[in-house]
């Protein structure tokens, strides 16, 4: 019996081995398929970010017709450029772990326990990730700043300790670690870690070899991508961060944007690269060997009621502070919208609808909302679309080209925002890429950031897919094609909407560069809640929170309905 | 080998045709040949009433692209990094504090805008050239919460000498100078009152007298200061470092309207700021962009922007809103900085405050 | 129906399939037998089209099938481990095949039916692939690869997970629904009791190569090499020097059949032509173990120690066996012996 399961080595060998057995020239032509699938993303990446990003860090090490490579030497030495970057690297650190270590046991609840509202809570939590980080700086502080919530019940003030930070930064990336780790895990098969704990594995043991395993890869993405948003922090930095802590990212914006000294924001830059091209390598070191074939199972099908008093203590144990950490912040953005001059009620809004005709409004709040959606919609088709391909050419794993290929799709995570928009603005400036004053660039650059998360949610799963279900379904007649939609794509499908939620939500919050790109004027809801908390008086301000609170809807409701679109597909004829 | 080919080459065309399109729709948005569209280059603060956008294009028959490029610094650097390749025809936004670098850049042509001669001459600061026109002015003052001085039986400050005094002690809540406009305007106030040495003395004084420092003007206002409305009272420090236009703001779509905003300008603490429109060099449309710089000067757009961006026009003879006149202050001799020494002395004036006000 | 000719594999310096020839005609049953490592499911890979080969040709119905992908070569493929798709139900995964090759749903449906009748799991068709037994999953996966009427059917250790007593019986019904349905199969399996009870024609294959072809009766009758008849479970194998119509080897003078070849250079005695007398006659051996096989003819193994050369096996009946430390003589049956090359 158990040569037979030797056997078994043999074909999932071009998966698991590499180069080595599978490969030789049996793979010359999947090697064509895979560079066909990376043209697109590869010319994507290159002329979106890569020519930008080149073109403005060589005009800064360039400045003045020569190469200013003292003034690498000069930054480099400066004692507060070391503070800043040490600064940005330990507090990324702090952020992730205290990200995973809240976040994982909300990944287990989410994945095993069914409980009533748990969609609309999901979404929920993506929330805070769409708004604009001036709103969330405000409910933060308004919960754990003067005068807050935690300040009138304990006496604790947190705005003016790196704390307020840190849990800023894990109210605002929550949602990634549950919707990358928590999705894979909805759809690992419990019978495995039941298998390892009939073997006589503990519950904790079982979970460690069987489960954790499993997850790794998914794990560690989540830790990336948190740890590359908040190394490049800057929103929640500039508000909660007072003037004594700076990022890197804050700090090429201030040379960048302000005092535009480029030689000094390119070091910065490079410097930036540096440490996430450091960390790429690391992850990429970890994560390769780690990553198998998982026995994947629909996600409806592995979670159940809590039963027993210690999984309802987990339930418990997990959903309140979750919901004090995630609700509280936007429940106080709903009370502000809610209290008007005249007390509770729909003062605000009611403001919101009036002035929408009125020729002083700065946006009308309609026009903002579908400027929003149209935005987002176009920047989630393009992620979905650079990222998918890119995420199919990575699939089956070799070489050090697809390695290097991966890691570059990170890379966007991990560049400042203002290089990246200032890029665009003298790289995309002449036929036939004169991109300047085209809506397109602010998708495009909300894509940038939106692609990693295709890719890094939908690999982990697609690699789970077992080689020889594509090849059973080839050898039943499909076609490469149809083979990866009738077998890889309903498996990938409940990953792809987690990547589209997340490709739509960076979007919609407009992340990254998108604040640094010349706009036609076609205001978007941030962009307009901005402009309101950017003026005095009790009107301006509850209309910003009340046009918070609509976008906080507008994006509870698409991702409520991307989860709603069903995800089994189970006996199609 | 066929299939798979074929599948990459229609992923690829795909997604070449999105690009296409892309570029085709950018294209068409683009102001590029068309000399009906005049295109103007500004920041996120930019606001103008649509009926008036009408009114010029009803005048002159141009329609106005606006594209925006973030905060005012941010929009100005742009606009000197492609300067060679210019994002439009007219840059509004750059003020004083920012307006060396653009002018040395060589970003604007000269152009004389018609009613330059309504303007006073001390905010023509490059009166001899004419590459930037003034188009507005703001100051950053000192605000005051009018309840919270009443109830204490107290003055509120007038000067920025009464700011150090130990009866405003733990009062005041002002900005970074190194990010905030505010912060940087309420720090050029202090050096241009104390003389290039005496302002650190200042400080050092104001830091005793216990003055705070956060990141933004949204927390400074909205968070901290007692009078703001939106912060609901809560706030803790009657004084804030916003703007001369703030009191008529606080006020503004109140009902009913009250006898005097809540808020009062210490009027001796005042920056002002003058900002600049110009004609960009190489722009696509010059003759646009130069009607579209009349136009700014002219009476319909000057009697909009106290309403819409709540700064005050330059030309003179602008009838002021009514909540300007009745919420308003005048604020009669501010202090103000040429753009030159703001250039020249910019980051080692606020590499020494950071050390004497946050470290 | 199905040629194989000179086709190599290789991968990396090692040679999965070297220099294989083979034939399949229509309607027969054809077994790679072969041990882990063999190469055997590497040549199903080849001819499905999921593995090219590095040379020689593979022919269906007589065409080449050199750059045919997999989906268009028409034949069917039971995996090993099934490899059913999880997301679809009993039902969709038999459909497969048929929605693959553009057939209605009505008439996918009855053949659906069909086939789950055909394999015994009549009316499965909403039932979770997850909740199948091994025997349930191995019938859909046999019901999904023979669906879309294959021209060719390929098994890979077709009863391999399954038990003895299933496996024994659905060997019986495979053969007979292969016979019913005139299907052409290739199957591949490292069980000798499996492939014999199952094929027309059986195929040893050792590291790449063929070692031998030809019905059951005739490998197990004539087993080409030391190797086969090893694989077969003969162990009486010993060196032998053949002269004429005898041969010498550690156990003495053994008498051959007729017409062996001389170039014959070991001997293969089935442990049924090893007669086992008193200890005066013939080879003198020690019992050293006896073994009960059971079965209907309640044989013995008998494992003896002689006095020169390697350990012998015998097999005789129970109430023949001797006991264990019994000192007996051993005659061989010349038919029973067998010579061997290589």
């Amino acid at each position: 019996m158990d040569l037979t399961r030797r056997e078994v080595a043999a074909p999932r060998a071009p998966l698991g081995g590499g180069g080595g057995r599978g490969g030789g020239r049996s793979d010359g032509r999947s090697v064509w398929v895979r560079l066909g699938l990376m043209a697109v993303p590869a010319a994507f990446f290159a002329v979106f970010f890569g020519y930008p990003v080149a073109a403005i860090v060589g005009r800064g090490l360039r400045e003045g017709g020569h190469w200013q490579f003292a003034r690498v030497g000069q930054v480099l030495g400066d004692p507060d450029v070391l503070h800043v970057l040490w600064f940005s690297l330990w507090q990324a650190a702090a952020s992730t772990g205290l990200t995973l270590a809240l976040a994982l046991p909300g990944c287990y609840v989410f994945a095993r326990l069914d409980f009533p509202g748990k969609r609309l809570l999901r979404a929920v939590a993506t929330v805070p990730f769409v708004l604009p980080t001036v709103v969330v700086g405000s409910a933060f502080l308004a919960l754990a700043g003067r005068g807050g919530l935690l300040d009138e019940w304990f006496g604790v003030r947190l705005d003016t300790s790196v704390w307020a930070i840190l849990l800023a930064h894990v109210f605002l990336n929550y949602a990634v670690v549950l919707r990358t780790v928590g999705g894979l895990w909805a759809q690992l098969d419990p019978r495995q870690e039941e298998a390892a704990r009939v073997l006589g594995a503990g519950r904790l043991s079982a979970w460690r070899r069987v489960t954790l395993p499993a997850l790794a890869p998914s794990l560690g993405a989540a830790a990336l991508i948190v740890f590359l948003f908040t190394f490049t922090s800057f929103g929640v930095i500039q508000v909660l961060g007072g003037p004594r802590y700076a990022t890197l990212e804050v700090e090429i914006y201030r040379q960048t944007a302000t005092l535009l000294d480029l030689p000094a924001a390119a070091v910065l830059t490079l410097t930036q690269f540096a440490a996430v091209a450091a960390l790429l390598a690391v992850h990429a070191w970890s994560v390769r060997k780690r990553e198998s074939a998982l026995s994947l199972v629909p996600a409806d099908s592995t979670a159940h009621r809590p039963s027993g008093a210690a999984q309802w203590a987990a339930l418990y144990g997990v959903l309140v502070p979750t919901l004090l950490l995630l609700l509280a912040p936007l429940g106080v953005l709903v009370e502000r919208a809610l209290n008007g001059p005249d007390g509770y009620g729909f003062a605000f809004f009611r403001a919101l609808s009036a002035q929408s005709d009125s020729a002083t409004f700065v946006v009308a709040p309609a026009a903002a909302i579908g400027n929003s959606l149209a935005y987002a919609a176009v920047a989630t088709l393009i992620a979905l679309l650079v990222g998918g391909l890119a995420a199919a050419a990575l699939t089956r794993r070799a070489g050090r080209l697809v390695r290097g290929f991966d890691a570059l799709l990170m890379l966007p995570l991990g560049t400042s925002a203002v290089t990246v928009g200032f890029g665009f603005l003298i790289a995309l400036d002449e036929p036939p890429l004169d991109l300047r004053s085209s809506w397109i660039l602010v998708p495009l650059a909300q894509a940038l950031v939106g692609v990693p998360f295709v890719v890094r949610t939908m690999l982990p799963v697609l690699r789970a897919v077992d080689v020889r279900l594509r090849e059973a379904a080839a050898v039943l007649g499909a076609s490469p094609l149809r083979a990866w939609r009738e077998v890889d794509f309903p498996l990938v499908r409940r990953a792809l909407l987690i990547a589209a939620g997340f490709a739509f939500a960076v979007s919609l919050g407009e992340f990254g560069a998108t604040v640094f790109i010349a706009r036609p004027d076609r205001p978007t809801l941030p962009m307009a809640v901005a402009r309101l908390l950017g003026r005095a008086g009790e009107m301006n301000y509850g209309q910003a929170m009340a046009l918070s609170t609509i976008l906080m809807l507008v994006c509870a409701a698409t991702l409520l309905a991307l989860e709603r679109v069903r995800t089994d597909s189970a006996g199609e004829f | 080998m066929n299939t798979h080919a074929r599948r990459a080459a229609a992923a690829t065309t795909s997604v070449l045709a999105l690009a296409l399109v892309a570029t085709a729709c950018g294209g068409s948005d683009d102001s590029g040949k068309d000399t009906k569209t005049v295109t103007l280059v500004t920041h996120d603060s930019f606001a103008a009433s649509k009926k008036v956008l009408k009114e010029f294009t009803r005048q002159t028959g141009y329609k106005v692209k606006v594209l925006r490029g973030g905060d005012a610094g941010a929009t100005v650097n742009q606009a000197v990094l492609s300067k060679d390749h210019p994002q439009g025809d007219v840059l509004f936004g750059v003020d004083n504090t920012l307006l060396s670098r653009p002018l040395d850049a060589g970003v604007f042509a000269s152009y004389k805008a018609k009613g330059l001669g309504r303007v006073p001459r001390a905010y023509q600061l490059d009166a001899d050239k004419h590459r930037v026109t003034p188009v507005d002015t703001g100051d950053i003052c000192v605000n005051y919460d009018r309840k919270w001085f009443a109830d204490k039986k107290l003055a509120p400050p007038r000067s920025l000498a009464d700011l150090v005094k130990p009866a405003y002690k733990n009062l005041l809540v002002t900005e970074d100078a190194a990010n905030s406009s505010p912060g940087l305007g309420f720090l050029l106030a202090t050096v241009d009152s104390y003389g290039g040495k005496g302002w650190q003395d200042y400080w050092k004084k104001l830091r005793a007298n216990g003055v705070e420092v956060v990141d933004s003007w949204e927390q400074a206002y909205n968070d901290r200061f007692t009078a703001s409305r939106g912060g609901k009272g809560k706030g803790d420090k009657p004084l804030v470092v916003s703007y001369a236009s703030s009191p008529p703001v606080e006020v503004q779509g109140v009902k009913p309207q009250p006898e005097q905003a809540p808020t009062g300008v210490a009027k001796g603490t005042c920056f002002r700021q003058t900002e600049f429109a110009g004609l960009l060099t190489g722009a696509r449309n010059p003759e646009g962009g130069k009607a579209l710089l009349d136009f700014l000067l002219s009476e319909e757009f000057q009697r909009d922007m106290p309403l819409t961006m709540f700064v005050n026009p330059v030309r003179e003879g602008t009838k002021l809103p009514e909540l300007f006149t009745k919420y308003g202050e005048r604020i009669e001799d501010p202090a103000t900085m040429a753009p030159g020494r703001i250039a020249k002395n910019r980051e080692q004036w606020v590499k020494t405050w950071t050390s004497l006000a946050v470290k | 129906m199905l040629r194989l000719d000179e086709v190599t594999v290789r991968f990396g310096d090692r040679t999965a399939l070297d220099a294989v020839g083979l034939d399949v005609a229509e309607r027969e049953t054809v077994c790679v037998l072969g041990p882990s490592g063999s190469g055997k499911s590497t040549l199903l890979r080849v001819v499905a089209g999921l593995q090219r080969a590095d040379s020689g040709r593979v022919l269906l119905s007589g065409r080449d099938q050199a750059g045919v992908p997999p989906h268009k070569r028409g034949v069917g493929l039971m995996f090993q481990d099934h490899q059913l798709f999880p997301q679809r139900d009993v039902g969709g995964n038999v459909a497969f095949g048929l929605r693959m090759h553009g057939m209605g749903r009505s008439a996918a449906r009855a053949r659906v039916a069909e086939l789950l009748a055909l394999v015994g799991l009549p009316g499965a068709e909403r039932r979770a692939v997850t909740t199948l037994s091994g025997g349930e999953q191995q019938r859909v996966a046999l019901a999904r690869a023979l669906a879309p009427r294959p021209r060719l059917l390929m098994l890979d250790e077709p009863l391999g997970q399954l038990d003895r007593s299933l496996r024994e019986r659905l060997v019986v019904e495979l053969r007979g629904l292969f016979h019913r349905l005139g299907t052409t199969v290739l199957a591949v399996t490292h069980d000798q009791g499996e492939a014999f009870a199952l094929a027309d024609r059986v195929v040893v294959m050792r590291d790449g190569r063929v070692a031998q072809t030809g019905t059951p009766l005739a490998v197990w009758q004539r087993p080409a090499s030391e190797f086969v008849a090893r694989f077969l479970g003969f162990d009486n194998v010993v060196p032998a020097t053949v002269r004429a119509d005898a041969a010498e080897t550690a156990w003495g003078k053994v008498a051959l059949p007729a017409g062996t070849s001389p170039d014959a250079d070991r001997v293969l005695i089935r442990p049924t032509g090893v007669r086992l007398t008193g200890p005066g006659e013939g080879l003198r051996c020690t019992v050293e173990a006896r073994s009960f096989r059971g079965g209907s003819g309640s044989s013995v193994t008998v494992l003896l120690r002689p006095e020169s050369g390697p350990a012998l096996e015998a097999a005789c009946s129970l109430r023949e066996a001797p006991e264990e430390g019994a000192e007996v003589g051993a005659l061989f049956d010349p038919a029973e012996v067998v010579p061997l090359a290589g």
